[in-house]
């Protein structure tokens, strides 16, 4: 093979580019990646945008295409070529269909991060991203706040305040509908409620970290309690460091991934001062950006090897369990082998498609007695929550639950499970608007587990 | 750039959002699923029915606008990419499945509808439609008409035109054609339906399509046999067929591409084993065993290394692992991976995968063969890097002398990719000049003013290959 390591050939084209977006595009794509794309189509069934709409520019093989278009000086980098890039929901479901493994994911985050240094943005979608992404997320102190709060409005009276007064219809009819379903939030998340050390039970097989996550503390802190105590009956002494912070991924999905880098170096620092054998996470948006911090830092010589050291013990709760727990005894009290009830899961796509656990759930799932695993047409795709594309990208996240809740009510199931709090918050919705909230409940995984834990409660 | 009026018009036809000539439509419609070919449209559009594609018609002959039809733009050969510019006329809205008639066994389509999605509910009513071509989970019925696809199931099954028996389509001048029927037998005239199949889009527009099907087999065997020898792999497959037996598959791979696989899929194949070659058979369970038993002692006759049958589907799973790989491991060795097509008579296999792995050597270029040994149908295929110019060159003179062999072995350039762009200037090689001749003439009897995908199948010189280096 000649010249196969050493290029003597210009790896990207030598063009001038007058467009400064255009420039920055040309500096910070991976040409490399966007050349290994043989446009072959194979990515365009496994997209939903695509599935959606049927236009080739809402597929993976049309996003590459366009970003290379303006590298090469084809086209130069529109509104409607911004557009396109945050149609994604970056869910990444075309990467496991790529033949030639194209690292689509980085190079929808490159584009963005690209973009985003002369973005102008609506006004509204302008303050929500810079309240969530630069003041709320990254600090977890101000994130209980919100959560104390949240818990406040909710419960005060004030949530039916505002709904008398009418005050909900300043908001648009998405967020309106969000605001329904957010579960109760509070400010007391897992290390307030357990400390910052749980013993195993039992001869402890591993130490392992739990990453709490923002949203995940805030809105569904229960969770997170009970994969702490999931974890310790199944043989793991968890740490909870209360330094750690959010994880990065709203940021680097949007194109902030400067501060995705900043918050991804703030928490190798604290895991690797906690001396675990595993990191864990309950939420695949989380878990699927911190198996990819020695990817976001790979230009970082300070911390790429601390990243390096990191990224492969990430593990997600469901496969931790299955491939290193001491699975305790599963079973649902209200039914029996006879009339067991029905379940079905939601798959989290960073959860599949990045961190590549859809096998484990499912093998839990199917381990509880007294219960059916059904398994849902399509669940492999995206429910259209993908980060806040539900709250910028409201039209085509609609029109994406619509469908997956078609399957979903086609399963008849009793509890539709996931695992992540923006699928859960999704699927919440989409039971509300398109399904029977009476009959279908939608649940994190490990709730669902630790609820049927046999005898040990 | 079209002009504003004849827009106008075609908004008229099929509504505001389904024109497109926005940059961001015309460069995603530019290429196709061939390396280093692009050249953008002036326009896309989206019909919903066969009228709306037929006004179109009109309206484009009478401007004398050319237009690129196709499904998903997955072809090999260049076949979609609008090299005049024009319209691309995208069938994905016509995607329903009319009919499925079981009294007559056929099922009639509209051609946007994707081919796994068409075979998945074939199958789901207990019927079989074999035509299998590897891009079937995006490509689209009318595209593997266009290019009459194969797969993996042709030498038992045949190919696409085996299984077209009715079209119906719109001719350059708007007028709607109907061909052939629910019919086994027709002999009314010229055979028209067949003309069409493999037309690359050039003929007319098929807007409707009826298919034949067939009962599905009851039971499956899958085999797989390793040689060192390259003859003893190529004397089985003669002798399997000297047999009189048709296997459901009988697929083959070279020893670059065994070790890419292995390199890729970890699957601790033997590295010195120079050919593999995977068989199925499908059919009567009877049948089937006494098929597969005679096939191993073919096998162990031509001196095979290593026989494994699987005993269930899981095992089989894992037998087909290798092959299935195939395409996958040579498509991350570099970044641009160049799939071809040429065909041999069966016979002439061995003979032809050492001229090629000696063609590749001559170049200095990486070329690994797997494919159909079944029906002489190889996928040479250069793992390359288009920013490459000097290797992008050798490849193409390594192909070009890759076809020529073919030929000299009484093969073909291609076997089911296509003539497109890609093939047009060794076109000839194959069927000489009076067979250009009169295929020019059809063309120009349903195309007087070519207008139907302009610049595909006849090149404006032999035997010098057409590279667009803007991709």
């Amino acid at each position: 093979m000649a010249n196969a390591n050493q290029p003597t050939f210009p790896s990207k084209p030598n063009v001038k580019l007058s467009n400064p977006t255009a420039q920055k595009l040309h500096l910070k794509l991976d040409y490399d990646q966007l050349t290994n794309c043989m446009r072959c189509g194979f990515c365009l069934p496994a997209c939903p945008t695509f599935r959606e709409t049927g236009l080739e520019q809402e597929s993976p093989r049309g996003r590459i295409a366009l970003m290379k278009a303006v590298v090469d000086g084809i086209m130069e980098p529109d509104q409607p070529f911004q557009d396109q890039m945050s149609h994604c929901l970056g869910c990444r479901a075309c990467e496991p269909a790529c033949p030639a493994d194209v690292k689509y994911g980085q190079l929808i985050e490159q584009a963005r991060d690209a973009i985003e240094e002369h973005a102008e943005h609506s006004i509204p979608v302008n303050g929500l991203r810079k309240v969530l992404l630069k003041e709320m997320f990254p600090h977890q102190g101000r994130m209980k706040w919100l959560g104390r709060s949240l818990a406040f409005y909710q419960k005060s009276g004030l949530r039916k305040v505002a709904k008398g007064t009418g005050m909900m219809r300043l908001f648009p009819k998405h967020l309106r509908e969000m605001e329904q379903i957010l579960p109760s939030a509070t400010g007391k998340g897992v290390v307030e409620r357990m400390g910052t050390v749980y013993p195993a039970k039992g001869e402890a097989i591993a130490r392992v970290a739990l990453f709490r996550g923002c949203i995940m503390d805030v809105l569904f802190a229960d969770t997170n309690v009970n994969t702490v105590k999931l974890l310790s009956e199944a043989g793991f002494e968890v740490v909870i460091p209360d330094e750690q912070v959010c994880c990065g991924a709203l940021h680097a999905h949007s194109g902030e991934l400067d501060s995705a880098k900043a918050l991804a170096r703030t928490n190798l620092s604290v895991f690797k001062e906690a001396g675990v054998d595993y990191i864990v996470s309950n939420a695949g948006g989380c878990g699927a950006l911190l198996v990819e911090y020695d990817h976001l830092l790979h230009e970082d010589n300070e911390y790429h090897s601390l990243a390096k050291w990191f990224a492969p013990r990430v593990m997600d709760i469901s496969k931790l369990l299955i491939d290193h727990g001491r699975l305790p005894a599963f079973a649902d009290s209200s039914a029996s082998t006879e009339d067991p009830i029905t379940i079905t899961y939601q798959d989290s796509c960073h959860l599949r498609n990045v961190m590549k656990s859809a096998s484990a759930p499912r093998q839990l799932m199917r381990q509880v007695a007294n219960v059916q695993f059904v398994e849902m047409k399509e669940a492999d795709r995206c429910c259209g929550s993908a980060g806040i594309y539900n709250v910028t990208q409201p039209k085509m996240a609609g029109e994406i639950l619509e469908h997956k809740m078609e399957h979903a009510n086609r399963t008849d199931a009793r509890y539709l499970l996931s695992s992540n709090p923006g699928c859960l918050l999704q699927m919440k919705l989409g039971v509300a608007k398109h399904g029977d909230s009476s009959r279908m409940e939608v649940m994190h995984i490990v709730d669902f587990l630790y609820e049927r834990l046999l005898e040990t409660k | 750039m079209l002009e504003q009026v004849i827009v106008q018009q075609l908004r008229r036809i099929v509504g505001i959002q389904n024109f497109r000539d926005d940059r961001e439509s015309l460069v995603v419609h530019s290429y196709d699923g061939t390396p280093m070919l692009q050249s953008l449209p002036d326009g896309v559009i989206y019909p919903e029915s066969t009228q709306q594609v037929s006004d179109i018609m009109k309206v484009l002959a009478a401007h004398r606008i050319p237009v690129v039809s196709r499904g998903s733009g997955s072809n090999l050969c260049g076949g979609t990419v609008p090299i005049q510019g024009g319209v691309v006329m995208v069938m994905h809205r016509m995607n329903t499945i009319l009919e499925v008639d079981q009294e007559n066994l056929t099922a009639t389509v509209q051609p946007g509808i994707i081919t796994a999605e068409f075979i998945s509910h074939i199958e789901s009513i207990g019927l079989f439609y074999p035509p299998d071509p590897s891009s079937m989970r995006i490509s689209t019925i009318g595209g593997n008409i266009a290019e009459c696809s194969g797969g993996l199931r042709g030498l038992k099954y045949g190919t696409t035109k085996d299984y077209v028996i009715g079209l119906e389509a719109v001719l350059a001048n708007g007028d709607i054609m109907r061909t052939g029927g629910k019919l086994m037998k027709d002999v009314a005239g010229y055979d028209l339906t067949k003309l069409l199949v493999g037309s690359e889009g050039t003929l007319a527009i098929i807007t409707e399509a009826t298919l034949k099907l067939i009962p599905p087999p009851k039971s499956k065997k899958t085999m797989l046999a390793m040689y060192k020898d390259l003859y003893g792999a190529a004397r089985t497959v003669s002798r399997i067929i000297e047999s009189k037996i048709i296997p459901a598959t009988l697929e083959f791979m070279d020893n670059p591409t065994i070790r890419v696989v292995d390199d890729f899929a970890k699957l601790g194949l033997p590295r010195d084993m120079e050919a593999i070659l995977l068989i199925e058979q499908d059919g009567d369970s009877e049948a089937v065993e006494r098929d597969m038993e005679r096939i191993q002692e073919i096998c162990k006759l031509e001196m095979a290394d290593l026989v494994e049958i699987a005993e269930s589907r899981e095992e089989a799973e894992k037998l087909l692992t290798a092959r299935r790989s195939a395409f996958t491991a040579l498509a991350r060795l570099r970044p641009t991976t160049i799939l071809e097509d040429a065909t041999v008579p069966r016979s002439k296999i061995a003979e032809m995968v050492l001229r090629i792995n000696e063609i590749a050597r001559k170049y200095n270029v990486m070329i690994a063969t797997f494919g159909h040994a079944g029906d002489g149908n190889l996928h040479p295929t250069a793992a390359t890097d288009a920013r490459n110019l000097d290797e992008v060159h050798r490849v193409e003179q390594a192909f070009e002398e890759i076809f020529e062999a073919a030929i000299e072995l009484g093969g073909t350039i291609t076997g089911e990719h296509g003539v497109g762009m890609v093939k047009a200037p060794y076109l000839e090689w194959k069927i000489g000049k009076p067979g250009i001749a009169m295929m020019r003439g059809i063309k120009h009897a349903f195309d007087p003013h070519n207008l139907l995908n302009p610049g595909k199948i006849f090149a404006k010189e032999t035997r010098k290959r057409v590279v667009i280096t803007r991709g």
